[in-house]
């Protein structure tokens, strides 16, 4: 019915142009016999002409008043634009769908990265509008298999990687994480509260011709330093310990642990120290915090960093954090009810791959593969369960876990929560952070555990901040094995 | 973790008491008994409940615990360490002011001459050990006067009026052997 009414109109449209037309040539024909009039009168008034032209003209159209005539012609040439930008768009619409799929050969060529940023551009609008501006004979499978190609060399990144953000994110954001994470992020401090307050330091920094800004409203002691004319890493301020040089997503985890005083506290993997010694801090130096790490080297950085920032109330070790729940067991001799197992508060934050870090080591971008992330999970999954392990359910004030990754893959975040949430008798409870986007509750074929939505994900793209991920967990009760036993139960059940 | 014997905490407090320390206020504190123990030639100064708690790590799994002060030399001597700053700064009895130029000399381990002197403590004796602030009271390391207050006024602007012992530089230039 449509296509009838817009012909109909289009024919009358027609017939109007044609009309129009006639009344242009009766208007020349007007305009010549004016200007006989006004040679003839040799003197005139612009008046008078105006008058005598509208006299003239309803003379010979009569139908018409002059204003309508000039509507008339207005609409016309209005028309006639309009047709013309129709053409144009809809020329530059056959352009674009035009978009050919490259032959092979053209694939194999090297070709500059102009073209294939044009490329991965025609290939995300075909993508957005699918139906319309595909290629028939091509699949949505090869369009994105040239896309990832493409994203690949333009951001250097290796496939299996780029499959595995372009399955997190939809792909317009999957382009903004990609830019976000090629620029690095501004550089941030922690002020040290044990030694100073944030207002002394900016201004003792100011001084130093440092230009900086606090980080935002959700914390009152980091500073993000936009320039500066001396090393912020060496400053007399630093070396006496008024502050530390922080990535503003470390502040999230030990702000979701939010460690009381006179608690006990263990960090399992420390090193280098700047998260333990906030959790210090946030104790002002009462109670006693365990800060672990594996690598011996590292470690060295945590003992310069604790005395640097005057923390005296931490014991400093190097177990492989999964043993650390065994560890009273095997030291029996030593006359102490578990002092391992009866932890108030537990942060893990966990060796990871790090592709939320990507600004800060491009080398993610290549060497990292499905092995990697295969392994890094099961010692994820190890140390979560160990960490869980160390925490007294009946303490008071605690009986919290705050597991953390510098990763934003959910195979290293919420698939590990959940296996966790499995094995222990551990919830997940809010984070307390204000901002940061919702954990995956299904991510592909996986399906996680509906709490999940209480964990915290911070993306560059969105919060100027590393890639990240935050939850924390209480535990209720220190029995260990509990679904295993259900398990084994159930499988009784089956065989009966 | 052991117990220091007699002859080394007598060195050990020798040092302390040569900056002005007062050691029975950095023993018996209001938030607990502190003690001194020595590990693998160092000396570390933490709290008994925290050092009851360490008593469950493994030994040769232990770093540090509490704050590292310093440590005995090969030769028999006690080495106090610029970790021992943030314990031993506010009760020291002697202090040099530097001005904001020498600052960065003094941190790059170098002596502090008569031009970059803002303040010293008045009768201060010559080969005192002190405590070196920048002039907005940050403390910046450890020292020995090379001259006493008086001898000072009449030095030449080059001559150097206190020999380094310890830096907060050192954080950076040697962390590896900070502990």
């Amino acid at each position: 019915m449509s296509d009838n009414e817009d012909v109909m109109r289009g024919e009358q449209q027609k017939i109007k142009k044609k009309k129009l037309l006639n009344n242009d040539t009766k208007d020349e024909i007007d305009n010549y016999n004016d200007i006989e009039e006004y040679e003839q009168n040799g003197k005139i008034d612009n008046e008078e002409m105006n008058q005598n032209e509208d006299t003239d003209s309803s003379d010979n159209d009569v139908d018409l008043l002059p204003i309508e005539k000039a509507n008339k012609k207005l609409r016309k040439k209005q028309e006639e634009e309009q047709k013309l930008a129709e053409e144009e768009m809809h020329e530059m619409t056959l352009q674009q769908s035009v978009f050919t799929f490259p032959t092979e050969k053209e694939l194999a060529e090297v070709t500059n990265l102009k073209d294939v940023q044009q490329r991965i551009k025609d290939v995300i609008m075909v993508l957005s509008d699918f139906k319309k501006l595909r290629d028939v004979n091509r699949s949505r499978s090869e369009y994105m298999d040239l896309l990832r190609s493409d994203l690949c060399t333009y951001y250097s990144y290796n496939n299996f990687l780029m499959e595995k953000l372009m399955q997190i994110f939809p792909l317009d954001e999957l382009l903004e994480f990609l830019e976000a994470s090629e620029v690095q992020r501004p550089m941030t401090i922690r002020t040290n509260t044990l030694k100073t307050r944030r207002r002394d330091l900016a201004e003792a920094l100011i001084n130093r011709g440092v230009n900086l800004d606090p980080i935002g409203k959700w914390t009152k002691i980091g500073l993000v330093i936009y320039s500066s004319q001396v090393p912020m890493g060496a400053t007399p301020e630093y070396l006496a310990g008024h502050y530390i040089l922080q990535g503003a997503s470390s502040f999230l985890p030990v702000m979701a642990l939010d460690p009381k005083e006179n608690e006990k506290i263990l960090d399992m993997c420390a090193a280098p120290g700047g998260k333990s010694s906030h959790i210090a801090s946030l104790m002002k130096n009462t109670g006693v915090i365990f800060s672990n790490d594996v690598n011996e080297e590292r470690i060295k950085a945590v003992v310069g960093n604790f005395h640097r920032l005057g923390i005296v109330n931490s014991i400093v070790c190097t177990y492989d954090g999964r043993k650390l729940p065994s560890v009273s067991i095997n030291d029996t001799y030593m006359n102490i009810l578990n002092v391992i197992k009866s932890f108030d508060r537990v942060l893990l934050d966990a060796p990871c791959t790090g592709t939320g870090v990507v600004s800060k080591d491009p080398s993610v971008k290549t060497n990292k593969d499905e092995v990697d992330i295969q392994r890094c999970c099961t010692l994820q999954k190890e140390l979560l369960l160990a960490a869980i392990d160390c925490v007294n359910a009946r303490s008071e004030s605690g009986g919290i876990i705050v597991y953390s990754t510098c990763s934003i893959l959910p195979e290293e975040n919420e698939w590990v929560v959940d296996h966790a949430l499995k094995k222990r008798d551990v919830k997940l409870i809010p984070t307390g952070l204000e901002f940061g986007a919702e954990g995956f509750t299904s991510y592909r074929q996986y399906r996680f555990h509906p709490s999940l939505k209480l964990t915290k994900r911070f993306y560059p793209h969105v919060h100027n901040m590393d890639g990240f991920f935050v939850a924390k967990l209480k535990k209720f009760s220190n029995i260990i094995h509990k679904n295993k036993d259900a398990e084994e139960e159930t499988l009784i059940i089956d065989n009966f | 973790m052991k117990r220091l014997t007699e002859e080394k905490t007598k060195l050990v407090l020798e040092k302390l008491t040569n900056i002005g320390t007062n050691v029975k206020l950095l023993l018996d504190r209001p938030d607990g008994v502190y003690c001194f123990r020595e590990r693998k030639g160092r000396v570390y100064y933490v709290s008994e409940k925290i050092l009851s708690l360490a008593s469950v790590v493994n030994p040769d799994k232990l770093a540090s615990i509490g704050t590292c002060f310093g440590k005995f030399t090969k030769s028999g001597k006690f080495r106090l360490h610029i970790t021992a700053l943030y314990h031993l700064a506010p009760y020291a009895q002697h202090k040099i002011w530097v001005k904001p130029s020498a600052e960065q000399q003094f941190i790059y381990g170098h002596h502090i001459s008569k031009s970059g002197l803002s303040r010293i403590t008045e009768n201060t004796p010559q080969y005192q050990g002190v405590v070196i602030f920048s002039t907005n009271n940050i403390p910046l390391g450890f020292g020995v006067t090379a001259k006493s207050t008086m001898d000072c006024k009449y030095a030449d602007p080059m001559a150097t009026i206190c020999f380094h012992q310890a830096d907060v530089g050192e954080y950076i230039r040697s962390e590896d052997s900070l502990i």
